[in-house]
């Protein structure tokens, strides 16, 4: 099933959904050297986030989240893809900066997240244009 | 997004490959938040010094490499160093070479090395009505707040793209409408002649941002302050205990002569009265220790000492000496030391044991050795970072009894 989105960092990946209950502060919220959720007033926490599709609601807290998860890109432990049902600008800049910096490119595409599962295989493509899809 | 023929030169790499590189940061981030165009600003005041990891020193080299500077009047907010005190650090060798590397990174982009969180205190505060790109919690809401300059809540790596652009996306707090006050606070219960306590100014911060986290709210029934200082106290225990980038006081601050001012005429979303047992409560939760207890030093000026502060403190420390060998920390910007130091106040307060802290702040860095016993500080942002940080246990008081408490060795209160 694919689904139409609007990209806010073009990429593309694949990978299995981890599934967010509640949004996460990266800042505070992830150990940035292991992509762990660190964060003891979450219900995920003690998963981890590298390697994964990233879904979640929205973004929340600290604007340090956007160089935690640039750091995180730069270390190969941040998500390889993150889903947002609603558009959080701390994390497209981000993603931003790892693409500018490293060449890596996390996409980011913001799309209905409702019938994702934790587990499922996502695969995402973002244009540079604004154009997204996602396969599930 | 609508975008000028010079920003989108710039975009283009028309004034220098970095500066065209912000510009893509800046209209990626503005297409996100839904503004649908730039504004020129005044000046912008940049937290990027504190060293976090690789990256962010990476992106500001890859600025430079880029030959991008800033296009306005740029500050820069507290580092990981006291570049002038480099003594004090107890920093590892490594991090502490990066960490000096960033600041110095900035200053090659052409930002003032001003180093401290209170900008607004410098040469460089700006006006009325001014359009600005500020980074750091506290700076943000006193700008919006006792100023009426305008700027949004920026932080890492868009601060920096504001100032080398020029430009700041024509959204939230700088635009008219969303300045409106949306939460009304009501003192309620105090005695009418209530002194303008700075823990009170504490208090009601720490409620007002638990309460309305980034909703503007307007105070109505605050003591007319002493000074600016409590204004500031205020706003950055808002900005600490929620995200409060606006604050309207009726009566005090300049957006808000009347309460319908505040509210542009409407009706709030919500209005909470906030009583004597509130404002108890709320500075209860900044104590870990009871009266009483033994302390090891006092930490003060967060945000940064202003000249009137150092002032009231040298008056202090004249009626009451502290105990020898316990330290006097106090974080100050680099031009507010050299302002006292030309007033011969340094001397004087070095023999009471005044260690002055200057470019970075004691709860954001390793500065303080003494972390056995319980450190006591007037600010309700310290008390509540601190803990956390650098692994301490922490009282609050007033100024009066943090200096009445050292003089004794242990925790007194009440003496304001």
């Amino acid at each position: 099933m694919k689904r139409e989105g609007r990209a806010y960092a073009a990429g593309s990946a694949s990978g299995l959904a981890l599934v967010l209950s509640e949004p996460l502060s990266l800042f505070g919220g992830i150990a940035v050297e292991t992509g762990e959720i660190i964060d003891n007033a979450h219900p995920d926490r003690g998963k981890t986030v590298s390697g994964r599709i990233l879904v979640a609601a929205g973004g929340r807290g600290s604007s340090s989240s956007s160089a935690v998860l640039a750091e995180a890109i730069r270390l190969g432990t941040a998500p390889v893809g993150i889903v947002l049902a609603h558009v959080d600008p701390i994390l497209v800049v981000g993603c931003l900066v790892a693409q500018t910096l490293y060449r890596r490119y996390v996409p980011l595409i913001v799309c209905p997240i409702e019938g994702i599962g934790e587990g499922d295989l996502l695969a995402i493509r973002c244009d540079p244009c604004g154009s997204a899809e996602l396969e599930l | 997004m609508q975008l000028s023929d010079v920003e989108e030169a710039m975009l283009r790499g028309a004034v220098s490959p970095g500066a065209a590189m912000a510009m893509k940061v800046l209209v990626a981030f503005s297409d996100a938040v839904g503004a649908g165009s730039l504004l020129p600003i005044a000046g912008a005041h940049v937290d990027g010094c504190l060293y976090h990891g690789e990256a962010s020193l990476d992106f500001a080299e890859a600025l430079l490499r880029g030959a991008a500077r800033v296009a306005v009047p740029t500050t820069l907010n507290v580092g990981s160093i006291d570049l002038i005190h480099p003594e004090l650090m107890r920093l590892s060798g490594d991090r502490q070479l990066r960490a000096r590397r960033l600041m110095a990174a900035h200053e090659e982009l052409g930002c003032i090395p001003s180093f401290t969180c209170a900008p607004y205190q410098t040469l460089f505060r700006p006006s009325f009505g001014d359009q600005i790109a500020w980074g750091e919690s506290n700076a943000i809401v006193f700008a919006n707040s006792v100023i009426g300059a305008r700027t949004e809540r920026y932080g890492d790596f868009l601060d920096l793209c504001c100032a080398i652009t020029g430009r700041a996306p024509a959204q939230g707090l700088h635009l008219d409408g969303n300045r409106r006050g949306r939460v009304l606070f009501r003192l309620k219960g105090f005695p009418d002649a209530t002194r303008a306590a700075d823990s009170l100014f504490v208090a009601v911060g720490m409620i007002v941002g638990h309460r309305c986290r980034e909703l503007v709210p307007v105070i109505e029934g605050l003591p007319h302050p002493r000074d600016e200082d409590q204004l500031k106290a205020l706003g950055a225990a808002a900005a600490t205990f929620g995200a409060v980038g606006l604050f309207h006081a009726v009566g005090i601050t300049p957006e808000a002569p009347s309460r319908a001012a505040a509210l542009h005429g409407g009706t709030p979303a919500a209005t909470l009265d906030i009583t004597p047992d509130d404002i108890r409560d709320a500075l209860g939760r900044l104590s870990m220790v009871p009266e009483g207890s033994p302390i090891s030093a006092l930490c003060l000026g967060t945000p940064h000492f202003s000249q009137t502060e150092w002032h009231r403190l040298a008056q202090l420390l004249r009626q009451s000496r502290p105990k020898p060998g316990l330290p006097i920390y106090v974080n100050t910007a680099r031009a507010t030391l050299e302002a006292i130091r030309a007033e011969g106040l340094l001397d004087e307060l070095a023999a009471f044991g005044v260690t002055p802290v200057v470019d970075t702040c004691t709860y954001v860095t390793a500065i303080v050795r003494e972390l056995d016993g319980a450190i006591m500080t007037n600010s309700g942002k310290w008390a509540h970072y601190a803990p956390g940080n650098i692994g301490c246990r922490v009282a609050f008081g007033e100024l009066e009894d943090c200096i009445a408490s050292a003089s004794a060795g242990l925790i007194v209160r009440g003496s304001g």
